[in-house]
């Protein structure tokens, strides 16, 4: 057991030792969330939009000049009729058309409530939603303003209606695939670099004149790259809740628990590609070509799984990452619980004994 | 419970890089294999450590198989590689305390093994391994493999790349070791450490030449040899290339050295022939045969 901490200790001097893999483990993931939820929920300024005025009255007509002359919008066109809306958002340049309802200020004068649909291009949804919630705050502006001195307050209700991509499927997406992204580029390529970085110096070859066995310095390298993967996927969760507001519906424990296992599924491949590479270089290679970009491709977080051709959607079952997304997915999206995400977390599971069977039989006790 | 050797063999794709080697070393001697690179020094020396598999014959180190028994020998043994081995970014002493960690013991516990060598780096046991000098490496190297108190040490030319006043020490360390019962095998290329060792084996292609001590074996040397010098020494190397009487004639240090064809040499002949080629300063003389020229001699006579 002493061996065997001493071993984790000397892995520890490695890792602090070298500020640059230092910067990679922990500057990444910070910058990686930071640029893919600020690039993503990012302010907009003037977006163009139309109007599709059935009423033509006094409100309406304040209310577009209030909305013209916000620094956010920019009214490009006026619209006669419902249909055009598609036409219009399919030239690409309006982001959104502001529908006002018919008889405007006369149902808001006789029933105090008027309606106003707003339609958002949701291709981008972040940008959709944002457009609506700025339009709905100049909205509710123009309300407080005629409400001012009345007793029975007006009501303007907004209506918010997405077209193309009605379930504004990405937003908050990232967040589940950057985790994976990460912890599979931290876990994966920082041991396998470890492990061969002892081969290409000839350490190896006193380690294996030594009565340590494959199991303890398999073990060994692991160990201090769970606890920083942890540590790293706790940062983004933490990032994503209080920087970006992400709801996080399900069990944080049940969260922490399927990281870990992904984790270590991550690190057993690490293992595996070091032993089949014998210099640093291989092996980075080989994590980013064989890993990265399967991850990136193949696992549904950028390119939704169910629309890929067959032969891609059956490889990208045998891709660790694919069930750890939609684990992620259920877990922090949709609030469920180990009930609904068994199946893919055995899948994981039965993946990291498979890994780590076959590692440990390929470590080579002798140098050929 | 030294180290024996009976017939091993290993090639690398077909290229032979040890050639049915035996030898045995007794236990507590300091034994040197002598060769130039690429003799298959550093091959033995990692079929010892059991690193590598023989493709034939069997060795056992320490009483324990290198084959059967690896696990025993990885116990028992020190093994310095050719290579600076320790890890750059570890300082002195924590490179010390991790080898004496994976060995199951501590600096404290065998502290008098390496004393003699450790006082020395001391000094500088907070700098990192990386940044030592070639001797103060090869010294904490020499610690790191000495820490766990081996039966056998294999020291892999421990001395290539070190200053020569380094080297003297370092081979002053190593009969102090010897008198502390272990075993040494030690490889090198320089031949005049050779006469530090008790016994030697000359190793080139792969083959043993021969196997002595080396007072032995400079004494086997068969021939006169003589130390030839004059002005120009390219010169004079080509022009005894083709003198009839020449055996062998290379460069040894500011001399070359000659061996005859005939027993009825006599130097005035050899200094004749070079005026008549106009050399100047010319310096013919008898000399005491070392480790180096024989083992010339005994390549020359294997090719």
């Amino acid at each position: 057991m002493n061996r065997f901490i001493g071993f984790i200790k000397k892995e520890f001097y490695h890792i602090l030792r070298d500020r640059r893999s230092l910067f990679i483990l922990f500057g990444m993931p910070i910058v990686q969330v930071m640029l893919f939820g600020f690039a993503i929920t990012n302010e907009i300024n003037n977006v163009d939009i139309a109007i599709l005025d059935h009423s033509k009255d006094v409100n309406t007509k304040e209310i577009i000049n209030k909305i013209a002359t916000s620094k956010y919008f920019s009214i490009k066109g006026f619209i006669d009729h419902e249909d055009e809306i598609e036409s219009t958002f399919k030239k690409g340049k309006i982001k959104a058309v502001l529908n006002f309802e018919k008889d405007f200020s006369k149902n808001l004068v006789t029933q105090k409530k008027a309606t106003v649909q707003i339609v958002t291009d949701a291709t981008d949804p972040n940008t959709a939603n944002t457009i609506s919630n700025y339009v709905g705050s100049i909205l509710k502006n123009y309300q407080q303003e005629l409400n001012q001195g009345l007793n029975l307050p007006y009501q303007i209700v907004p209506q918010t209606r997405m077209v193309f991509n009605p379930e504004l499927k990405s937003v908050y997406m990232f967040v589940p695939g950057v985790m994976t992204i990460i912890l599979m580029l931290v876990s994966a390529m920082m041991t396998s670099i470890s492990i061969t970085k002892e081969k290409e110096l000839g350490t190896m070859e006193i380690l294996l004149v030594s009565p340590l066995n494959p199991i303890q310095v398999i073990v060994g390298k692991v160990v201090p790259y769970i606890l920083l993967s942890i540590i790293n996927a706790a940062v983004i969760i933490l990032l994503s809740i209080f920087v970006f507001k992400m709801p996080v519906q399900g069990s944080l424990f049940l969260l922490g628990a399927e990281s870990t296992l992904f984790i270590v599924n991550a690190l057993s491949l690490g293992i595996l590609i070091s032993t089949i590479s014998s210099t640093q270089q291989t092996a980075m290679m080989i994590s980013l070509m064989g890993l990265m970009l399967p991850v990136i491709l193949l696992s549904g977080f950028i390119f939704p799984i169910s629309s890929m051709p067959l032969p891609l959607q059956l490889i990208s079952n045998i891709i660790p990452a694919k069930w750890f997304i939609m684990i992620l997915k259920g877990i922090m999206l949709k609030g469920v619980g180990l009930a609904y995400v068994w199946k893919e977390t055995l899948i994981l599971i039965g993946m990291t004994i498979f890994f780590i069977v076959l590692s440990v039989k390929k470590y080579k006790i002798r140098l050929e | 419970m030294g180290i024996i050797l009976n017939n091993i063999s290993k090639s690398y794709a077909n290229v032979p890089a040890l050639d049915d080697i035996s030898f045995e070393v007794a236990p507590g001697e300091l034994f040197g294999l002598i060769g130039p690179d690429g003799a298959g020094k550093t091959t033995l020396f990692r079929i010892l450590t059991t690193l590598l598999i023989q493709d034939r014959g069997n060795a056992a180190v320490a009483g324990y198989d290198v084959l059967k028994q690896y696990k025993d020998i990885r116990n028992h043994v020190g093994y310095m590689p050719g290579r600076f081995s320790l890890y750059q970014d570890l300082t002195v002493e924590e490179n010390l305390t991790f080898f004496a960690t994976i060995f199951g013991t501590t600096i404290e516990e065998n502290y008098d093994l390496i004393k003699d060598i450790y006082i020395q780096i001391e000094p500088f046991k907070d700098r990192r391994a990386g940044k030592l000098s070639g001797g103060m490496k090869q010294k904490l190297a020499l610690c790191c493999a000495l820490i766990h108190k081996p039966k056998v040490l294999f020291l892999d030319e421990p001395t290539t790349g070190v200053d020569p006043v380094s080297r003297k020490e370092f081979w002053e360390m190593l009969k102090r070791l010897q008198q502390k019962n272990i075993t040494i095998l030690v490889s090198t290329p320089y031949m005049d450490e050779a006469e530090l060792c008790d016994r030697i084996a000359l190793i080139t292609n792969g083959k043993i030449l021969q196997i002595n001590t080396p007072e032995a074996i400079i004494a086997s040397f068969p021939k006169k040899i003589y130390k030839v010098r004059s002005s120009n020494t390219y010169q004079l190397i080509q022009d005894l290339r083709i003198y009839p009487d020449t055996h062998s004639a290379y460069p040894f240090g500011e001399y070359l050295h000659f061996t005859p064809k005939s027993e009825a040499f006599g130097p005035m002949d050899l200094s004749k022939y070079l005026e008549e080629r106009h050399h100047k300063g010319i310096e013919v003389k008898e000399t005491v045969a070392t480790i180096e020229d024989t083992f010339m001699d005994l390549s020359k006579a294997q090719e």
